[in-house]
């Protein structure tokens, strides 16, 4: 079921009515029940995989409860026994148990989620050795079928399980209620990746009805589908036709399709977020910001604390973090501090584990070499961002532009342009062909066609760049406007009409102008395929 | 309280209103061009009590003239057709009709039985949006739908034509709320002349069978005609393409023999009905012109006076009237066509 298509406009209205309809004790139950029937409709197999996934991480986290719960009850009961050294004894026994149910329930579920999502491209990588080296037989790829936002789901069950492994949330008794934290089904196919202390208390929580928040999660569903309709589906149409066509379409053509991929896929994500959010938001249920514009960023690493914020937060807290405390990287870092230096040294662990970061990263968004690619490529980005980090003081300390307006706007270009570069790892069928597109943007000579009227010719007409071109405005203008408080809020400073006319203009947009229906194909939100 | 109340009942009058004004806009008005897809709707106004109804494609919209069987046997008829017109649609059609009366004969034109699933969206919009709203309306919808199509898009056809504020004329904004007529009695007519010239050979078929669906449809508009005590009447319309093959011939022979039904194929009439299609058809042969639908609708006439229980009912004064001022459109229309296609009177 598409956020799109009519069924889940129906589906979200027979769940909205009945929610403030049912008692507020019972409210989390019906989310439960809509979130199952939601992912049934996807696919009843898929149910099959997280309800394994949400009983095995709920089973263990208990039993890392219980755990320490002993551990508490023994310690108190034998209080005067015990001295320091027993005690510190008996703590890193207990430890050892619940680190050992950690393991038992991150191998069990991130093996699902490697098997079900990597298992070909791991055959296709072999067989790609086998033909290198003429070594026989190639293997058969096998029939698995990838349930739906299995990326996201397991990630939060296993963000869920280091945060009861680490005492920073304590386990949920009720595994109905914890089986609603995996599958609540607004943030399913495409996150944000929340964390159980943030989501939790407000998705078991009464919600009393209130207009004004209904309201508010409402514009921001209605904004959330101009994105995705307006603009990420009919940019589809000219990405499609540009980057499919590569033998056509290269030289300044690789470069438009890069830009208007750049502008689909923010549309397209930050879309079905608002839309995500605005749904939790008419229920009454607060979900974590996933994007803070991330366009106006200033380098690479601002970009990444300010787009898919939950999954860079998700992978700088339980992996980039715990490997750069472990045993082995420490040792690492005191043998590289000792062989190359302290300057050079220091870095060498953090290198490291940026790269681990990156390369999962890369991985967790697909099953491809492309992907892997455009992670490494962020990584490769960021680092000498790093190093050149001197080099920019010396410039800033020469010239004094850092504050200004153009230099700024600069900057925001130059972090656009290096993104958009960045992501035509996802665009083309393979590596290679990634390299000699980008390689012919420099090489092509074919600017001068883009004027001819050869943009017609893409299966965007002109009435579809002049609504483009309306939707990128609009974008940028509530961007600007973001940046003194939420849009929404200021909306509801202006009288009724006012507030009527602006809303209902922004649904006739999407009525009218939405790449939807015949002609159009519906299109899933490029997210839900991770 | 009150205050409040009223501001949300007059922006649920103005969003409604508005969205109602909009559909009507940007619906399609079939009023130049196209026109085909008005044909279906053009039935409702009419007074009805008609003694035949036809059904089926273009084959019968383009070829029979209900203005001469009027005038030459006294037969009051009526054309539910439409281009491309889907047997399980001509079977809703004719449920809808019997919703209003219940004719002596039915004349379905068989050519759509060699469909046996939905074929275009353009099509069933042109036949299915003209029909009133009914149970029948609803499972034609059901059963036309291709794979792209919604059934919600054609309870509010606003969702299926958003997107045409961009090649909004001046004919949507005339034809908002009324229409004109394009057709005489469900005649669609043509008076120009293209001679027919080589007609493409017959390609084999894989399976010369016709479908299952298709012949559950035409089984389920028989009963229904038996049931209500109409003659139902096959036809095949005399168009030189697309090919009729010996194949489907003998399956609609059988049928007719089986099931006791008049089945007549006008191709092996041509001759008879005095067709020349140097000068009887405006398409080379696919579909009659003026000339042509005149010839056969006499033919057709003098067919359904011998046949069928069919009456002169050219003594009836209300009828007269009706068919007089039908008349002086039905030679309007001629008078605009030949200036339109410059023929000499």
């Amino acid at each position: 079921m598409l956020f799109t298509s009519y069924g889940f406009i129906g589906f979200l209205a027979v769940l909205f009515l009945l929610y403030y309809l049912i008692p507020a004790k019972y409210q989390w139950m019906l989310l439960l029940a809509a979130s199952y029937l939601f992912y049934w409709f996807a696919n009843p197999v898929y149910l099959l995989y997280i309800c394994v996934t949400t009983v095995s991480t709920w089973f263990i986290g208990r039993r890392i409860e219980a755990v320490r719960s002993v551990q508490s009850a023994y310690l108190a009961e034998h209080k005067q026994e015990l001295d320091k050294e027993a005690k510190k004894s008996y703590k890193a026994l207990m430890k050892k148990k619940t680190w050992h149910l950690l393991l038992a329930c991150l191998f069990f579920n991130l093996g699902i989620l490697a098997v079900v999502k990597y298992t070909n491209f791991v055959i296709s990588n072999v067989n790609a050795v086998i033909y290198a080296i003429g070594a026989g037989q190639p293997l058969s790829f096998v029939n698995i079928i990838v349930p739906l936002g299995i990326s996201f789901y397991t990630f939060q069950a296993m963000g869920y399980i280091i945060d009861v492994y680490r005492g920073t949330v304590k386990a949920q008794d009720n595994l109905f209620r914890f089986a609603l934290f995996v599958s609540f089904f607004p943030q399913l196919v495409q996150g944000p990746i929340s964390r159980y202390g943030d989501l939790s208390e407000s998705l078991f929580a009464e919600h009393p009805r209130d207009w004004s928040t209904i309201s508010l999660g409402l514009q921001r569903m209605l904004w959330g589908y101009f994105k995705k309709l307006v603009i990420a589906d009919r940019m589809l149409i000219g990405v499609n036709t540009l980057i499919q066509n590569p033998d056509t379409y290269y030289g300044a053509y690789a470069f438009l399709g890069m830009l208007f991929y750049a502008l689909e896929l923010y549309a397209d994500f930050t879309g079905g977020i608002d839309i995500t959010i605005g749904i939790a938001q008419v229920l009454g249920v607060k979900v974590t910001e996933n994007f803070n514009r991330p366009y106006f960023s200033k380098s690479i690493k601002e970009y990444w604390n300010r787009w898919h914020m939950t999954m860079g937060s998700w992978f700088t807290d339980y992996i980039f973090y715990p490997i750069s405390v472990c045993k082995p990287m420490l040792k690492l870092s005191k043998a590289s501090r000792k062989a190359l230096g302290e300057t050079i040294g220091k870095r060498v662990p953090i290198y490291l584990s940026s790269f681990v970061v990156w390369f999962a990263t890369g991985i967790w968004h697909g099953a491809s070499w492309n992907f892997i690619a455009w992670g490494l490529g962020n990584w490769v980005v960021i680092m000498i961002s790093q190093e050149l980090e001197p080099l920019y003081q010396r410039f800033h300390n020469r010239f004094h532009v850092r504050g200004s307006f153009f230099f700024r706007l600069f900057q925001v270009i130059r972090t656009v342009l290096l993104m958009s570069c960045l992501r035509m790892f996802d665009c083309y069928r393979d590596v290679p062909l990634t390299f000699r597109m980008f390689g012919s943007m420099f090489t092509g000579g074919n600017w001068k066609e883009l004027l001819n009227g050869s943009l017609l010719q893409l299966g965007l007409t002109l009435t579809d760049y002049r609504i483009l071109f309306f939707g990128l405005v609009l974008l940028i203008a509530v961007s600007l406007i973001q940046r003194t408080g939420s849009v929404r809020e200021k909306i509801r400073k202006l009288p009724y009409w006012g507030r009527f006319l602006l809303w209902y203009g922004l649904f006739l947009c999407v009525l009218l102008m939405g790449a939807y229906g015949v002609g159009y194909d519906a299109s899933q939100f490029i997210y839900n395929q991770f | 309280m009150k205050k409040k109340g009223f501001k949300v009942v007059l922006t649920l009058v103005i969003l409604v209103g508005s969205l109602w004004l909009l559909q009507r806009l940007l619906m399609p008005k079939y009023v130049t061009g196209v026109v085909e897809g008005a044909l279906i709707a053009e039935y409702y106004p009419e007074e009805k009590n008609h003694d035949v109804i036809f059904i089926g494609d273009c084959e019968v919209y383009e070829n029979f003239s209900p203005q001469i069987l009027w005038e030459e046997y006294g037969i009051n008829s009526f054309i539910r057709g439409s281009a491309q017109q889907l047997i399980w649609q001509s079977y809703y059609l004719l449920e809808d009709t019997l919703r209003y009366e219940t004719p002596k004969v039915v004349v379905f034109n068989v050519l759509s039985m060699k469909y046996n699933e939905p074929q275009k969206e353009a099509y069933n919009r042109m036949t299915l949006e003209g029909m009133r709203w009914s149970m029948s309306k609803v499972n034609a919808i059901k059963a036309s739908v291709t794979e792209q199509e919604q059934f919600l898009d054609y309870v509010f056809p606003i969702l299926r034509y958003h997107s045409r504020w961009s090649e909004i004329k001046g004919d949507d904004f005339r034809y908002m709320f009324d229409t004109k007529k394009v057709s005489h009695n469900g005649y669609y007519m043509r008076v120009d002349v293209k001679p027919a010239g080589t007609i493409p050979d017959p390609k084999p078929l894989a399976d010369y069978r016709f479908g299952e669906n298709a012949y559950a449809y035409l089984d389920r508009m028989t009963a229904l005609c038996k049931e209500k005590g109409i003659q139902l009447v096959l036809i095949k319309a005399p168009s030189l393409y697309p090919h009729w093959y010996d194949e489907w011939e003998e399956q609609m022979e059988e049928y007719a023999e089986e099931n006791d039904l008049l089945y007549i194929n006008f191709l092996d009439l041509i001759d008879e009905v005095g067709l020349d299609f140097q000068t009887d058809t405006y398409d080379g042969g696919l579909h009659l012109n003026l000339s042509g639908a005149e010839k056969l609708s006499r033919y057709f006439g003098t067919l359904l006076t011998e046949q069928t229980e069919v009456s002169d009912r050219r003594g009836e004064e209300a009828l007269q009237r009706t068919w007089a001022e039908k008349r002086t459109a039905y030679d309007a229309e001629i008078a605009y066509q030949k200036e339109k296609y410059q023929i000499e009177k």
